[in-house]
């Protein structure tokens, strides 16, 4: 059963269409075509909260506004972090920022991973490429809390070596005991001493219980599609499997109708979903 | 109100009801004969309105035509929906400046009108309960929308004939309007009389009412305008077998049929355009010569444009088999499980504006009996 819009949690927010002001405080690189804001309020100081796996709306004047995940720390609410891939018109204008100007912020909207759900769970995190930033602030706030957990392993892919997010973190994450980190690519280099091969080839490896894991998932949807396929394999249950989608969205909250998928609103059901919620849907095309 | 009160106002009183709404401070819209067409648009009083014509629908078809008598509202459904008014066509939603290089948002100063809509149909008075539970009822309010709709006056009134393409009895809307009104109207012309028998909805319109000359209506009047309204029901110009719908449209996403409704529709968007529960919309970024100024408006979009679902990569919906078949599921069936009510009322305006006489009843029923034939 799907539940009526009655029953989200309503918001307080009197003008959700309205952006906030924040202003960049630092842009850097992540590989050739993906780069980090890290945005602090301009208008205010109110501490910015969200939950892993949420997305903002951020727009760049006169260009236009785009759905972005959030990819910080949610204990550290003072910086907003967004790790972007220069894609198209404004995702462009996003990767000209400069430090201290502004653009407008509007969020966090959207379901969250729901972390807490996983707790004495081992867990899967499963990202393809730009697809590991919405699932960091999920290792974030496992870290923090590491104990109460089970085994977490984070299995990482990328087409190239060069489109690996976040290296220097991966490299410390790689160091600990308490977490298994794979990482694999498409095509490897020269340089490049790991794996080669698709992330769905690290699923029969990881070490987990299938019984009493749950699996966040994230990257592009024919990623996703084969990684549901490997985690049933193993037998961990569709309810699960959970995994972040993507559609077209103008609004983020539920209002201009752009990321309808069958009966969901992306924006507001999603873009976080159990596998077994969505499991119909899944399996058509042109939804 | 305890028990419907019915009043009469005769036809030589009704131009009181123009002054009553303009000294409350309503600007008033209603129905008005422009470019061969009945349109909704501001009236200045009664000589506005379309007295004495009719419009003759059919699928891709909607004519004008002259009536044997002088009924104000003697014609069935406008090609505009009243969402014109209350959810705009294209509206400002921020302006920016930019003053010494930083960028400041500036307050928005929507000061909508406070509208009388005259006229309102049964289905459309659906339609706007439709898109309140859109607009006003989910977790996130549209305050643009809110603004105009909460203050507006509503004078429905009941059909008194049904169009070519109307099928609101099968959709449970129409043709009588049962809520949601200030006042509702069934227009009378018999004989040498011609009345109108009022239903009073609020306290509201019951003041409205004081203003005008009416009395307390008769049961033969009242019988009348039963006999009227259930002589409409029986003549829809179209039915819609709405048993199962749901299931029947989760069912069939990969019917064979899509492909015939495909090679028909040319993703022009009319239907969604007219359709007066239908919602979408897209933004849109200007700035001025100097780039001091941003602006973003929102405008009415369509689920039939290739852009509608574009991401990264190419457009989620590139068929127009694909587009079709979103559009009549979300009507008919995934709307039920959003907002708990269908998105359809019936008022057979998408048929009539069709280029191609596409036809959602004619649609539901050839998925329908190919689906008999495959469960036989
Ligand atoms: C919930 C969610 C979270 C996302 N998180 C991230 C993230 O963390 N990092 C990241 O790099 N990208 C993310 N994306 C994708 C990002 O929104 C698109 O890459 C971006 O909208 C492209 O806009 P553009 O104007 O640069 O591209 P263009 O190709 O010029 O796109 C034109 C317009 O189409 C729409 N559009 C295009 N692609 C997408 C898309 N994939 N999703 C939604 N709308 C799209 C936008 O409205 C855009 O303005 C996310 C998308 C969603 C739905
Ligand atoms: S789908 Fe067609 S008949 Fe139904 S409400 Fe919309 S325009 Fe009217
Ligand atoms: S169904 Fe008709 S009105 Fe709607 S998009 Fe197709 S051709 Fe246009
Ligand atoms: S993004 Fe507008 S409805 Fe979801």
């Amino acid at each position: 059963m799907l539940s009526t819009l009655d029953s989200f949690p309503a918001r307080a927010d009197a003008h959700p269409m309205q952006p906030r002001l924040y202003r960049a405080h630092k842009r850097h690189r992540e590989t050739p075509d993906t780069f980090t804001l890290e945005l602090e309020a301009a208008q205010d100081d109110a501490p910015f909260t969200f939950a892993p796996g949420q997305f903002n709306m951020l727009y760049v004047f006169g260009v236009g506004e785009v759905p972005i995940s959030i990819c910080g720390d949610p204990k550290r609410s003072n910086l907003l972090l967004h790790t972007t891939r220069d894609v198209g018109m404004v995702t462009h204008a996003l990767s000209r920022i400069k430090r201290g100007d502004v653009i407008g912020v509007r969020g966090p909207f959207g379901t969250g991973w729901d972390v807490e759900r996983a707790v004495t769970r081992d867990v899967l995190i499963v990202a393809g490429g730009i697809g590991l930033a919405p699932l960091r602030p999920v290792l974030y706030s496992i870290l923090a809390q590491r104990e109460r957990f089970g085994h977490v392993s984070l299995l990482y892919g990328a087409r190239m070596p060069e489109e690996l997010l976040y290296m220097p973190e991966l490299q410390k994450w790689r160091a600990r005991l308490d977490l298994d980190v794979a990482v694999t690519v498409d095509r490897g280099t020269r340089h490049w001493r790991g794996d080669v091969g698709v992330v769905t080839t690290l699923i029969p490896k990881a070490a987990c219980d299938p019984a009493r894991t749950t699996a966040f998932v994230c990257g592009p949807e024919v990623m996703m599609r084969f990684t549901i396929f490997e985690l049933q394999k193993r037998g961990v249950s569709d309810e699960n499997i959970v995994l972040s989608m993507e559609r077209n969205m103008k609004c983020g909250i539920g209002l201009c109708g752009h990321c309808q998928w069958g009966p969901h609103f992306i924006c507001r059901q999603g873009p976080v979903f159990r596998y077994n919620e969505i499991r119909d849907w899944f399996a058509l095309k042109e939804i | 109100m305890d028990k419907p009160s019915n009043f009469v106002v005769e036809r030589a009183a009704f131009p009181q009801l123009f002054a009553a709404l303009d000294t409350r401070g309503y600007t008033i819209v209603g129905p008005t004969v422009r470019d061969g067409a009945i349109v909704y648009d501001a009236l200045r009083g009664v000589d506005d309105l379309p007295i004495g014509w009719t419009d003759a629908q059919d699928g891709g078809v909607y004519r004008l035509a002259r009536r044997a008598d002088a009924a104000l509202f003697g014609y069935n459904t406008s090609p505009h929906a009243w969402k014109k008014f209350l959810y705009p066509p294209a509206v400002r939603l921020t302006h920016a400046r930019r003053e010494n290089g930083a960028w400041r948002v500036m307050e928005n100063d929507d000061a909508p009108p406070r509208y009388a809509f005259l006229g309102v149909r049964a289905c459309d008075l659906a339609a706007i309960e439709i898109q309140d539970k859109v607009f006003l009822q989910g977790a996130y309010q549209d305050s643009i929308y809110a603004a105009r709709r909460e203050p507006a006056f509503i004078l429905a009134v009941n059909c008194a004939q049904a169009g070519g393409t109307c099928f609101c009895a099968s959709m449970g809307t129409g043709p009588r309007a049962t809520q949601g009104f200030d006042l509702a109207l069934t227009e009378i012309l018999e004989a040498e009389q011609h009345y109108f028998l009022v239903q009073v909805g609020t306290e509201r319109g019951a003041e409205v009412l004081n203003e005008l000359a009416h009395r307390q209506a008769t049961d033969e009047e009242m019988a009348r305008a039963e006999k009227i309204l259930l002589e409409t029901a029986q003549h829809m110009g179209r039915t819609l077998d709405t048993r199962d719908l749901k299931a029947l449209l989760y069912q069939n996403y990969e019917h064979p049929h899509w492909n015939a409704v495909a090679a028909r529709c040319l993703a022009c968007a009319n239907c969604t355009l007219v359709c007066p529960t239908c919602f979408c919309s897209t933004m849109e970024d200007v700035t001025d010569l100097s780039g001091e100024n941003a602006e973003r408006w929102r405008k009415w979009d369509s689920c039939f444009t290739m852009d509608f679902s574009y991401i990264h990569g190419g457009s989620v919906r590139q068929t127009h088999r694909a587009r079709y078949r979103q559009w009549l599921t979300h009507k008919l069936a995934t709307w039920i499980d959003q907002f708990g009510t269908s998105g359809c009322v019936g008022c057979g305006r998408c048929i009539t504006w069709c280029p191609v006489a596409i036809d959602l009843t004619a649609e539901v029923r050839a998925l329908r009996d190919t689906e008999t034939i495959k469960g036989a």
